[in-house]
């Protein structure tokens, strides 16, 4: 029989970020027709801006959701990575305060993939204790002080260039950056495939003689220099190194990778659906804050929609099992 | 006399106070489909994982063409030309079919997008999966779609064909019809003899004792976690090979002869 590829529309119907953009896209013509203001150049990179920090973070949280796992830790790491880089940046070097708080947090993945592949601890309860041990690392390392006066180095990714009009920060730029390459590594690369694999099953990427152990830390690593990273975003965003900074980003994160589309089962889903996810929370927020709506009803809407995301993803499974 | 492609002396495997091999030996000749048949429990997985490289036996040796061979994890079976279809831990549902076919052994674009930004030669890949399964006359819609779109059938036939793409010395599969429908198993039986025609020597593990005596040239008996008999299927009838496997009979200079004289009059043999 002839092999015939999938054609387009129904690879578009199929693909799993089919139903977030559906939804980002509607959202986006319903605020538009109920606040004047929405559809400018200058509200698109207040959003972009309000949403890099917990996209970044979420970029990390799609890569081991994909195989499987899940991490509570990460807005810790990325506070803890924060008071790093903002207190060294005082003594040192900034950029060499910068590449050790990248480090720190890469360190932190290191200890959580190690755990959850060598002990065969569950990454929930992994990083379950990792938050609270990184929680309490920040406070007791920054004495609970905010760090202020920092230098350029530190701040430049809040600063702002013009683009058509508009003014974007670059740290915006370095966030969609990050989400391109990352869509890249999952999608052309064998690493990506892997990971896919592995989410699938880790016996079958096993089997199939994809070294798993080490995939998986290698992934938890990665996605703690993704944090790192964030860290750097929100010590440039805010000026300041917060030890109270990302308490709720970690659940923040895993909604904006659930609402993109991606199983939290492992093995489907991509990363720029993540970006759709971060993008439709900052969408809502910004657009009912727009309309004078309460911030409370924000997070009451946030939440429907998370439960109605994975409802989706439940019932898709079904239909192909 | 052949030398056997892959052979095994003596393995011995415990988890524990259970011994899952007690000295179990091997031997599959060149070109031939050899079944592994046993009772549950009677060590035929484990015989199977410890030639795959997915287990390690605590003694005893393996030899690949008479040579000496120890697998430390699967990967280093496959790379000797061992392939396994395994039962339904074959493939990952979520990705395609030339994904899967490829899946730890991708191949990257010529020059600098391979070599430096590790590209996917993603076209290439589907063009020589499709090849593969021309080749084996498996046909599919579609190279592109996720494997769990596939039937079960289907499934089995892109494991099957990814194992014979890449196996140099031998094909083994695991129950490969216990999860198919007749037809479907058909399907399979003949794509195993395609494989065979091939050259390529088949293990097939298989409760299905029709299939077995459909498909084998001989029949590996496990019990207890050792080899009792080899014996070519024309020699026996399936009862009696029922009676060797559950130890109602023993088998003596190639003949059967009754060991358990209550279990054999059970299953009406005498």
């Amino acid at each position: 029989m002839a092999v015939i590829e999938a054609t387009l529309p129904r690879r578009i119907l199929t693909t799993p970020t089919a139903g977030p953009l559906a939804a980002l896209v509607i959202a986006c013509a319903f605020f538009s027709l109920n606040s004047p203001q929405f559809l400018t150049g200058g509200n698109f990179s207040l959003i972009i801006q309000q949403v890099m920090v917990v996209g970044t973070l979420a970029i990390g949280q799609t890569l081991i959701i994909l195989t499987g796992g899940i991490d509570l830790s990460n807005g810790a790491i990325m506070a803890f990575g924060g008071i790093v880089m903002a207190k060294l940046a005082l003594s040192m070097t900034p950029l060499l305060a910068i590449a050790a708080g990248l480090a720190v947090c890469a360190l932190f993945g290191l200890v959580n993939g190690t755990l959850a592949t060598r002990i065969s601890l569950p990454p929930f309860i992994v990083t379950l204790g990792m938050l609270n041990v990184v929680f309490a690392l920040t406070h007791i390392y920054s004495q609970d002080q905010t760090v202020t006066g920092l230098p350029d180095e530190l701040t430049f990714l809040g600063q702002t260039f013009q683009l058509g009009g508009t003014r974007v920060t670059y740290g915006s730029v370095l966030t969609i950056a990050l989400f391109l390459l990352f869509a890249y590594l999952l999608g052309q690369t064998a690493w990506g495939r892997h990971v896919y694999a592995l989410g699938n099953s880790p016996e079958v990427a096993r089997l199939t003689g994809i070294r798993t152990s080490r995939l998986t830390v290698g992934v938890y690593t990665l996605a703690g220099l993704v944090y790192g990273i964030a860290a750097l975003l929100l010590v440039s965003r805010t000026g300041v190194g917060d030890p109270q900074a990302g308490q709720t980003d970690n659940l923040d994160s895993i909604t904006a990778v659930v609402l993109g589309g991606t199983s939290l089962f492992g093995g489907r889903g991509l990363v720029m659906g993540t970006l759709i996810g971060a993008l439709i929370v900052g969408v809502f927020r910004n657009g009912l804050q727009l309309m004078g709506v309460p911030s409370i009803y924000q997070t009451l809407i946030t939440g429907i929609l998370v439960i109605l995301a994975v409802t989706v993803d439940q019932l898709s499974r079904r239909r192909t099992r | 006399m052949t030398t056997p492609v892959l052979q095994a002396r003596g393995l011995v495997k415990r988890y524990g106070h259970v011994t899952a091999l007690d000295g179990a030996d091997f031997d599959l000749l060149p070109g031939e489909v050899l079944a592994v048949i046993g009772d549950n429990g009677a060590g035929k997985t484990t015989l199977i994982k410890a030639l795959t490289g997915a287990i390690q036996p605590d003694s005893g040796e393996i030899l690949l063409d008479g040579k000496r061979v120890r697998f430390g994890d699967p990967l280093e079976a496959r790379r000797a030309g061992i392939e396994t279809v395994y039962q339904d831990l074959a493939i990952a549902a979520s990705l395609d079919i030339a994904t899967n076919m490829f899946l730890g052994r991708e191949l990257r674009k010529p020059g600098l997008l391979g070599k430096v930004f590790r590209m996917l030669d993603k076209h290439r890949m589907r063009a020589e999966s499709a090849e593969h399964m021309a080749a084996l006359k498996i046909g599919l819609r579609s190279l592109s779609v996720p494997v769990e779109s596939l039937s079960g059938g289907q499934r089995q036939g892109v494991a099957v064909a990814r194992a014979v793409a890449w196996a140099s010395h031998v094909v083994v599969m695991d129950e490969p019809t216990a999860a198919l429908g007749v037809k479907e198993s058909g399907q399979v039986l003949d794509l195993i003899r395609r494989v065979r025609d091939r050259g390529l020597p088949v293990v097939l593990i298989s409760h299905n004792m029709p299939h077995v005596f459909e498909i084998a040239d001989r029949i590996h008996v496990q019990r207890l976690g050792r080899r009792v008999a080899q014996i070519k299927p024309g020699d026996h009838s399936m009862a009696e090979v029922v009676a060797i496997m559950t130890g109602a009979m023993d088998v003596a200079d190639g003949k059967a002869v009754i060991a358990d004289k209550g279990a054999a009059e059970a299953i009406g043999l005498s």
